[in-house]
Parts: structure tokens; C-alpha cells; sequence
């Protein structure tokens, strides 16, 4: 399903990438702007305090606009003069016609969703590509908690079992499997661990997972 | 920093001689609008705030009368020294609207043409007709363009309205508890408080000045009607619940439970002050408002024209002007691809929020306007 001369192409990152980059930019966010064009029309979905989209908008002169839901965050867009919009990420999809951004990204929020396959089919129709992150459930240290009896807690995970937004975690094998089924047409892949690319065993060995794919 | 109000302030009148063509095609010949001012304008004349006001509201945004220091202006909370509208960086100008009756040329003034009051014979004015004499004012103060233009509820869609009309005129548009334009509900809900005060036998079809009477009951009912959508059913049932003022059923029609005894309050307050006459104006302004009716009900296009940026807050428990409605601007002024916040409150009070001191609120236009501040340097 994944095309290797793409994977090739992300794991380089740009060669032509002269941007200074935000030290404090979350490493998934690094890879999601290297996938963004400059001046795109971007929708952030679950967008924080808008770290990504002020990136954005000063490296790749992006209008961006994010949706978010906590007060606290809205606050921090507007502090940093951004476009946001208070809406949980369901209804703030369906306010948007079809095809109306470049981009749609939605970073480390696919595990805490749950209409998953939903919100996927809503970003594939907004937007002409979609980008999501997410941790990777099968990373060694993961296995190893369950091997010892424990649910895994990790940096990228830090909660316990009882009190986890995330309800759909996956692995990247899972989700590749899924956007085949949703008919996601996946254009990059970059699997990381510390900022970096995994090459070696990446199914266990990385962190993060992070996708771009357009409708077929 | 501690927040403060403006102090005493005093209104001021502009008279304007060239004639004033409205969208019903009538035109007025010569009026004057009434304002207040805060804070200064600055030498670039670029940091002034129109803040517009909705049904029922005037000029006096902010501050206190020497005179009458009880009078403290409608949205003090919102403006003033370390306010979110922040006196101290911008000049804020409130203007009472056409039609209006608290100074501004409405039906209760002389009607040069006859000598004797407007009364029925006022024009139908628009929302689009008071923003027009709202830049009329700005000339004449010598403000090109505004640094933002600010309303809640029917303030805001003259603020809305502005950035359609003149977009090159404004910087920001801060709307707070808007709808792009009313619904069957809300339609029918003025036309009941128009009918209230049609039928009072003392309107006499609208000249009751001449008769030396006031239309009191009608204004009376028309208020009570009205308040009721300003609140949420959760805030009056919270404030009165069925309480009884009485020790039990009198079995009777006075006001036994609270909720009546607030209500007739309310309208028996609002009939001492308001002009029944203006009350059926601005509420068909209301009514009218649709900039998208042009354009076969497409937001996108009649916003088309628009250059400001913009901060829309809704609240959640607004049934009047739901969230839902404001959130129709915002998917419109993305698809345009204009800068726009939009916060959706979780507030108890229903529309009534805009007029109310709420933390997350305040903080996020105070944020607004910081933005907009560091944009002008000022």
C-alpha cells in the first residue's frame, strides 16, 4: 500500500528547507509543516495553543484557521493573533464545504476521537490532502509494560488507563489498514522517534506516526 | 492593573444638514445624532472604536453622569481605563442611532416640514441606514477609517454591516450574539411586542405625543415579551424557579409568582423611559436585517467585500441568536478567507450574556483588542 518512493521522499526532509525551526515545535508538527505548501489553506483540527499554526503562518505563509475546543487554547490563539474557531472537532468539520482547504491536519487527536473512521471521511472531504499524527501503540516500551502486566504510560501517552482520553489507539500497520478501507489513498509516511526518522524495525522502534494521504 | 471606569462624561450632539437617503427610498433632510466619546484620539487618528448599541441601549456606553450619577452607560464593564475595550489606548465613540429616542432625531422630534412631531410619520430606518449616518459621523470627527467597530446583538450586525458597506472604513469587526439575519421565531416575537403597543388605545396609530399621552401598557407588555427571549429557561428557573410572592395561591390574576412580578417590573420600568414609537422601529430593523438577501441568501457572497478581521462570540444557552446562527458568519468569512475568532461561551444567562461580566468573555476581547493595539502602536 505505501509507496516507497514517497516514504524516501519524507524521510528526507526537504532539501530546500531553509526555515530556522521553532525549537519548541513538537517533532510530529516539524514533519506535518514539511508537508505543507507554502501559502496552503490549512484547517488545524483539535489545535491547541496554536503552536502549529503560528508556525505555519510565519514559515510557509499559510492561512491557517484552527478549531478547537478549550477555552485556555482559544485564549492562546488569539494571543498569538491566529484564526480559531470554538467547535468540538465533529461540528467544526461540517461547517466546511467540500474541498475547501489544501490541508486538513489533525495532530496527535486521532487516538482521543471517537467517531474515528467518521472524522477521517470529514477530512478527506474538506480537504485535498489530510495529514494526521498519533502515537504508535506498538512501540517496544509499550509491549514491554503489557509483557510486565501494566497498561503502558509514555511521554507520548501519559495517562493512566483510567482516566485516558484515548479510546482508539493503533499502530501504523492499523491505520494504514484502515485509510485502505476508507478508500485514503496514503501519500508519505514518516515514522518517528525523537524528532527522527525510525528505519530500522519502525513498527516498534518508532514513537510517533505520522500520515498524509488524499481521497482515491 | 486596576480597571476602572471612564468617570463622568458628558453627550454630545452633531447636527448634519445634507439629506440622508434610506433604503426605503425616503430620505431625511436634516437630524442630528447624539455621542459620547473616551479616551483621545491619536495624531495618526487611526485608534477610534465605534461601539454600537442594540435595541434598547443609547450612547452612553460607559461612565456616569455628573447629573445623574446613577445613569452608568451599558457597557461599562466592557470599556474603559484597563478595560477589554481599553479607553487608555483607543478612542471609543457610542452614537445613539436614528430613530432612536434618547437625543438623536427620531419620531419623538419636530419634523421641520410640519413643526410638529415625527411620530408615525418617522421613515423605516435600516441597519444599513444608521451605519450610514454612523460614517456621516466619523467624517465630521475626521476618522477615515475605524480600528474596530463593536456590538453586541443588533449592535453587531450594524458592526457587520459596516464591514460590508464600507471595508475599507474598518480594521476589526468585534460581533458579539449575532445572527446574520432573524428567523420566523424571532420575527414573530417582535411582531407580538409590535401588536401590544398597536393595540394600546393610547398610541393612537402613533402621534400620542400631540395627545399628551404615552402608550405605557403596550410598551409595558412589548418589554415583557422581549425579556423573555434576552434569558435562558435554566437562568429563570434558576432566579425564580415557581416561587410564590404570595404565602399561596390567591387564586386570583396578580403577580403571585416571582417570574410575573419580575416581568411587570421590568415593563413597567422600561415604559417610564422608552418611546413606543421607537420601539417599533428598531425592531423592524431587526427584522429586515439580511445582507445575504440580496445575493438569493448566499452569506459568502455578502460578505464578499468584507477586509476586517473578526472576533464573533456566541453564547450557549443564547436561544434568540444561537450559536448556530453566528457560526453560519464564520463558515462564510472562512470560505472567504478573512481572519476570524469565533468563542462560543458556555454561559447560563441566554442572550443577555453580551451585556454581562464573564471572565473567559472579557479576557478574550481584551486579548482581541491587545492584538489590534499592537497592530497600530497605539
Amino acid at each position: 500500500m505505501l509507496m516507497t518512493a514517497d516514504t524516501r521522499d519524507l524521510s528526507n526532509s526537504s532539501p530546500a528547507a531553509p526555515v530556522a525551526r521553532a525549537p519548541t515545535l513538537r517533532d510530529d508538527l516539524r514533519q506535518i509543516a514539511d508537508w505543507i505548501a507554502d501559502g496552503a489553506h490549512v484547517l488545524d483540527l483539535g489545535c491547541g495553543d496554536g503552536s502549529l499554526m503560528a508556525y505555519l503562518r510565519e514559515s510557509r505563509a499559510a492561512r491557517v484557521y484552527g478549531v478547537e475546543i478549550a477555552d485556555d487554547s482559544i485564549l492562546q490563539c488569539v494571543r498569538r493573533g491566529l484564526s480559531v474557531i470554538q467547535a468540538d472537532l465533529e461540528s467544526g468539520l461540517r461547517m466546511f464545504p467540500d474541498r475547501m482547504f489544501d490541508t486538513v491536519v489533525l495532530s496527535q487527536t486521532l487516538q482521543a476521537m471517537h467517531e474515528t473512521e467518521a472524522v477521517l471521511r470529514e477530512m478527506a472531504r474538506v480537504g485535498r490532502q489530510g495529514i494526521v499524527s498519533f502515537p504508535n501503540f506498538g512501540h517496544w516500551r509499550h509491549l514491554a509494560s503489557l509483557i510486565g502486566g501494566r497498561m503502558p504510560v509514555s511521554p507520548q501517552m501519559p495517562y493512566q488507563w483510567y482516566d485516558t482520553p484515548n479510546v482508539h489507539l493503533c499502530t501504523p500497520k492499523d491505520f494504514e489498514i484502515l485509510a485502505g478501507r476508507l478508500g485514503l489513498m496514503i501519500t508519505g509516511r514518516a515514522l518517528l522517534a525523537n524528532g527522527e526518522p525510525v528505519n530500522v524495525l519502525p513498527g516498534l522502534r518508532s514513537k510517533l506516526a505520522v500520515y498524509r494521504f488524499e481521497p482515491k | 492593573m486596576r480597571s476602572g471606569s471612564v468617570g463622568f462624561v458628558t453627550p454630545q450632539s452633531m447636527r448634519f444638514e445634507e439629506p440622508l437617503e434610506l433604503a426605503s427610498g425616503a430620505r431625511i433632510v436634516d437630524y442630528e445624532l447624539c455621542y459620547e466619546t473616551y479616551g483621545s484620539l491619536n495624531a495618526e487618528r487611526d485608534n477610534a472604536v465605534l461601539i454600537c448599541h442594540a435595541l434598547n441601549a443609547s450612547h452612553h456606553v460607559a461612565g456616569r453622569y455628573a447629573d445623574h450619577p446613577e445613569q452608568i452607560g451599558w457597557w461599562d464593564n466592557m470599556v474603559g481605563p484597563g478595560r477589554p475595550v481599553d479607553t487608555r489606548r483607543f478612542f471609543v465613540i457610542g452614537v445613539n442611532n436614528l430613530g432612536s429616542c434618547f437625543g438623536s432625531t427620531g419620531p419623538m422630534s419636530t419634523n421641520p416640514a410640519t413643526g410638529r412631531p415625527y411620530g408615525a410619520s418617522f421613515p423605516v430606518v435600516t441597519v444599513e441606514d444608521w451605519v450610514d449616518a454612523q460614517a456621516r459621523l466619523a467624517d465630521r470627527l475626521g476618522i477615515r477609517r475605524f480600528a474596530a467597530v463593536m456590538g453586541g446583538s443588533l449592535g453587531a450586525m450594524q458592526a457587520l454591516s459596516w464591514t460590508i458597506r464600507y471595508p475599507e472604513r474598518i480594521g476589526h469587526c468585534v460581533a458579539i450574539a449575532i445572527t446574520p439575519r432573524l428567523s420566523a421565531q424571532n420575527i414573530a416575537f417582535n411582531d407580538v411586542a409590535r401588536a401590544a403597543i398597536r393595540s394600546d388605545p393610547d398610541f393612537h396609530g402613533g402621534d400620542y405625543y400631540a395627545k399628551g399621552v404615552v402608550p405605557k401598557s403596550g410598551l409595558r407588555v412589548a418589554r415583557m415579551i422581549g425579556h423573555i427571549t434576552y434569558l435562558s429557561d435554566d437562568a429563570m428557573a434558576e432566579k425564580f424557579g415557581r416561587s410564590l410572592r404570595t404565602p399561596d395561591y390567591a387564586f386570583g390574576f396578580g403577580a403571585e409568582f416571582e417570574v410575573e412580578s419580575y416581568l411587570r417590573y421590568q415593563g413597567d420600568k422600561f415604559s417610564e423611559y422608552f418611546d413606543a414609537n421607537t420601539y417599533l422601529l428598531i425592531t423592524r430593523a431587526l427584522d429586515y436585517f439580511d445582507p445575504a438577501r440580496e445575493y438569493g441568501g448566499d452569506l459568502v457572497q455578502a460578505l464578499a467585500p468584507a477586509l476586517a478581521g473578526f472576533l464573533l462570540v456566541s453564547f450557549t444557552t443564547d436561544w434568540r441568536f444561537a450559536p448556530a446562527r453566528t457560526r453560519e458568519i464564520v463558515e462564510a468569512l472562512v470560505v472567504n478567507g478573512r481572519e476570524v475568532v469565533y468563542a462560543a461561551i458556555e454561559a447560563p444567562h441566554g442572550h443577555d450574556a453580551f451585556l454581562l461580566d464573564d471572565g473567559r468573555y472579557h479576557r478574550l476581547v481584551a486579548a482581541y483588542f491587545e492584538n489590534i493595539a499592537q497592530e497600530l502602536g497605539c
